[in-house]
């Protein structure tokens, strides 16, 4: 039995000293009430212990003004929990604009990470020190929880849709990465770990792992492959909508609403084409349900991220680094589709095809 | 100052009392008086209790080491799953109610007693059933869905005996909800001339509003379950993605009932506390209307909160926002509760008698559990400890330190009422020593163990955490043993024990102006109160004495 044993976590990015600041603040809260309702009543438990069996103690029907008081106070007290609380929410809900994007699917019981460059992981993620990391991740079968302790994150990995976290780490080091969804027998194995490096050395690890091709790339070879191009083109004659530009654009549905083209969206019309139509098209697309993995789609999000219009503005930021020297598969790493090994040399660029 | 408390009774020679109205299998299976039943329903939750404790030990055995060497890891999810379903759904769930509540508020109110008596036996013997279809399910091999049910794991992954299990619990709600209703239609139309609202024991009030969540909320578990089942066996899509379905709605049904089930667990303690504190005080309660409209509330309230169990779920920020601050506003009732029963202590007269100490065991852990609770409220600490260890703590200090402890004084306290005897009272002193003292030793390393990390549900676990667990264990093993204590003491006072009078306690409630055990109709002569909740005033006359 180990005789060192830790009584606090580590404290590894910029979201855990939020969280324990306000954690201390309620254990100092807790612990006076805690400690004056004990001693009262032991201290009114002696001092007013029966002392005769005749004793007749005097009637107190209550008051108003007490009653008032611990009922202001205390909520008083909980407001301030729960503004600060909220405050710390906010932040872990919203993404900085500049994180590097990681990809996840769970599945019982292992974590598959791909980064944006194609590199792919199983239990293990390498990120680099001081950059916020944005995960869209889904599970292939139930609900599991990515959940890093040292990081104070945690958020449900849910089937059927994209959850988002993020975190930026700020000290290097090996983390614990838990499964804290109950997901099925082997659900204690379901950990990982979370490799935080230098900036330089995470430059380095990507090279010597790599990917071969970015996962735009690889999404790209699975539009061709399913000949979704058949469709979706950029041409008036074109039966689906042109995806050039799509992400994150408002755009109007048959029925009239409007939405955003986020990775939710695309991941829903792939798989269910007909649920949100969008305006002048007809429903004739078929569904890919079963015919493209959960990984799959997320390549073909990441190449429809990458068609954005000349001159982006923000569109950038997902591109992934090219000229990638093709490695051969690292132990820990999962080996690649036929189809996904595909050499794709072309840059983001020469793929864009409304110069 | 001359105390004439409780005027004394006349000791009428010995009449037939409950127990000894009849004789044979037949008189206790059949029988309509809630007394009776309460019995029934003692014994088949004592059953329960030892049952799923017996799962409870050999969950923290395993978690003794952090390799998971003592059973598979199917079985220890069967394990924690059996114990989280028997605990909740055959223990706490019924407990006091069906007990305490059950045999004590016909006679608080002065009546004779269920207004449905034949309901409430059909009650017992629908819980049977129940409880049968979740013992086929253990013996059979067991369910490892968690007693949450989780979709889809539940509705399309696990292979084990889920429909049984929510079988068993479906037709188990059938029971709470007739129960309630009993208890409903009992309180407003058959108390005794004189006992108005605002004369009601507290206990009664508490027994009220735990009433209303029953009524109101178990249905909406039985539906749910329903839903599970279809799609398990035709797949209709629910819940799960792939057949159209959103395995969110299932947390959102799930919780809608069992969050209240939360109070259905610690409210009828509550109520046993706000009985104890008074009589071993000998004083009226501090603020009894604060306290009877602050059960209201929180039944109220509880319905309200549900999503603050899915601030990482993926449900909306703006919902958890609303949740969170609702959560928040139901822990003011509670607050209110603690600080009325420790006010009611001030410059009494204080007995210390195991009720008692029980009483004051459950409002410390009470008060723990309940602040602990705002952690989990503040959305941005639960994101951190939300399906850790510090959620097991937490609820534990509600459920075990609080109910279990709250449950544990009414027995004591009523024991005499119950039984005709007294229990040995330096032995019972002892247990309840032993029982605070495991379960603190139990239950306080874990909330240490939720903020490293540790996550719930683990059937092995990084070395680290070892130490806590090994406390953890050790408490356990102490609990398990305060446990067995009043098992065999009770046991044993009901046919050694010294006969007990028909108020020991002095206490001021209509149940001890009775004989003890009470005869079957209660009360030879309906009483008539003229007297306010909980008044020591020397009083020489009481309108209704047999």
């Amino acid at each position: 039995m180990r005789t060192d044993f830790p009584l606090f976590p580590d404290s590894a990015s910029t979201i855990a000293p939020q969280v324990d600041h306000l954690y201390f603040y309620l254990l100092a809260v807790s612990a006076f009430f805690s400690v004056l309702i004990a001693l009262l009543v032991i201290v009114f438990a002696i001092k007013f212990r029966r002392r005769s069996e005749n004793d007749l103690p005097p009637t107190i029907h209550g008051s108003l003004l007490l009653e008032a008081a611990w009922s202001a106070i205390p909520l008083g007290i909980a407001l301030s929990f729960f503004v600060w609380g909220a405050k710390i929410y906010f932040t872990m809900n919203r993404p900085p604009d500049d994180s590097l994007q990681v990809y996840v699917v769970a599945k019982q019981w292992m974590w598959k990470l791909q980064h944006a460059d194609g590199t792919r992981e199983i239990n293990e993620l390498h990120v680099p020190l001081g950059r916020p990391i944005e995960l869209k991740m889904t599970s292939e079968d139930v609900i599991h929880s990515f959940f890093v302790p040292a990081f104070r994150i945690k958020k449900d990995v849910v089937p059927g849709r994209y959850s988002t976290a993020w975190f930026q780490a700020t000290k290097a080091g090996r983390y614990h990465l838990f499964c804290s969804q109950y997901c099925g027998t082997n659900h204690a194995k379901m950990i990982g770990w979370v490799d935080v490096m230098a900036p330089i050395d995470y430059q380095n690890w990507l090279a010597a792992g790599g990917g071969s091709g970015s996962l735009a790339a690889a999404g790209a070879a699975l539009f061709q492959q399913h000949a979704c191009n058949s469709c979706h083109r950029p041409d008036s004659q074109a039966r689906g909508p042109n995806l050039e530009g799509l992400f994150g654009r408002t755009i109007t549905l048959s029925s009239g609403r409007t939405i955003v083209a986020d990775e939710s969206y695309i991941r829903e019309s792939i798989l269910n084409p007909t649920a949100k139509l969008v305006e002048g098209f007809q429903p004739i697309m078929p569904t890919y349900q079963g015919l493209i993995t959960e990984e799959g789609v997320l390549e073909i999000i990441a190449y429809i991220r990458s068609l954005q219009h000349p001159n982006p503005a923000s569109g950038t930021r997902m591109l992934p680094p090219t000229n990638r020297m093709p490695a051969p598969n690292r132990p820990g790493q999962e080996p690649r589709g036929p189809e996904e090994r595909k050499p794709v040399n072309e840059g983001e660029g020469e793929r864009e095809r409304n110069p | 100052m001359s105390a004439e408390l409780t005027p004394p009774l006349p000791e009428t020679p010995p009449r037939t009392s409950y127990l000894t109205a009849g004789y044979g299998v037949k008189s206790w299976l059949l029988t309509r008086d809630h007394k009776r039943i309460a019995l029934l329903y003692l014994a088949s939750i004592t059953f329960f209790f030892f049952l799923g404790g017996l799962f409870a030990l050999l969950i923290r055995l395993e978690l003794l080491t952090p390799e998971g060497d003592l059973v598979q890891p199917e079985t220890y999810n069967k394990l924690f799953t059996m114990h989280g379903i028997v605990m909740v759904f055959f223990f706490l769930i019924p407990s006091i109610p069906t007990v305490l509540g059950n045999f004590f508020i016909p006679m608080m109110i002065g009546a004779k007693d269920l207004a449905f008596p034949r309901l409430n036996l059909l009650s017992w013997y629908i819980y049977m059933v129940g409880g049968l279809f979740t013992l086929w399910a253990v013996v059979h091999g067991g369910v490892d869905t968690g007693w949450t049910f989780y979709a889809p794991y539940s509705t399309v992954s696990s292979s084990t005996h889920v429909l049984a299990a929510a079988i068993g619990i479906f037709i188990t709600g059938f029971s709470s909800i007739l129960t309630g209703l009993n208890f409903i239609v009992t309180i407003h139309t058959m108390r005794a001339p004189g006992m108005t609202w605002f004369r009601l024991p507290l206990f009664v009030w508490s027994h009220y509003a735990t009433s209303l969540i029953f009524v109101l909320g178990t249905p909406v578990i039985a539906v749910t379950l329903l839903l599970v089942a279809l799609e398990r066996i035709f797949h209709l899509g629910f819940f799960d993605p792939a057949l159209g379905g959103d395995p969110v709605l299932f947390q959102h049904l799930f919780w809608f009932y069992s969050h209240p089930a939360v109070y259905i667990m610690v409210l009828p303690a509550m109520g046993v506390v706000s009985e104890i504190v008074p009589t071993f005080s000998r004083k009226s309660v501090f603020g009894y209307r604060f306290v009877a409209y602050a059960s209201v509330a929180i039944a109220v309230l509880g319905f309200l909160v549900w999503g603050h169990h899915m601030f990482v779920s993926g449900q909306s920020v703006y919902a958890g926002l609303f949740f969170s601050l609702l959560s928040f506003f139901v822990a003011i009732p509670s607050a209110v509760k603690v600080f009325n029963w420790t006010a009611t202590m001030y410059k009494a007269s204080i007995s210390w008698r195991t009720p008692m100490l029980y009483a004051m065991g459950f409002v410390g852990l009470f008060t723990i559990g309940g602040l602990t609770g705002l952690f989990l409220a503040s959305l941005g600490v639960d994101v951190h400890v939300h399906d850790t260890y510090f959620i097991i703590a937490h609820f534990h200090y509600i459920m075990v330190g609080g109910a279990i402890m709250g449950y544990l004084g009414g027995i004591h306290y009523w024991w005499p009422k119950i039984s005709g005897k007294m229990y040995p009272e330096g032995l019972a002193k002892f247990a309840a020593f032993v029982v605070f003292v495991g379960f603190n030793l139990t239950f306080f390393p874990q909330f240490i163990l939720g903020y490293l990390g540790m996550p719930r549900r683990y059937h092995s676990y990084p070395p680290e955490f070892q130490v806590l667990n090994v406390m953890s264990t050790a408490g356990a093993s102490i609990l398990g043993f305060g446990y067995l204590l009043p098992l065999a003491y009770l046991f044993w006072s009901m046919r050694y024990g010294k006969d007990a009078s028909s108020n020991p306690w002095g206490a001021t409630g209509l149940e001890w102006r009775t004989t003890s055990p009470p005869p079957t109709e209660n009360f030879p002569v309906t009483p008539v109160v003229d007297w306010e909740p909980y008044e020591y005033r020397p009083k020489t006359e009481v309108a209704a004495v047999g």
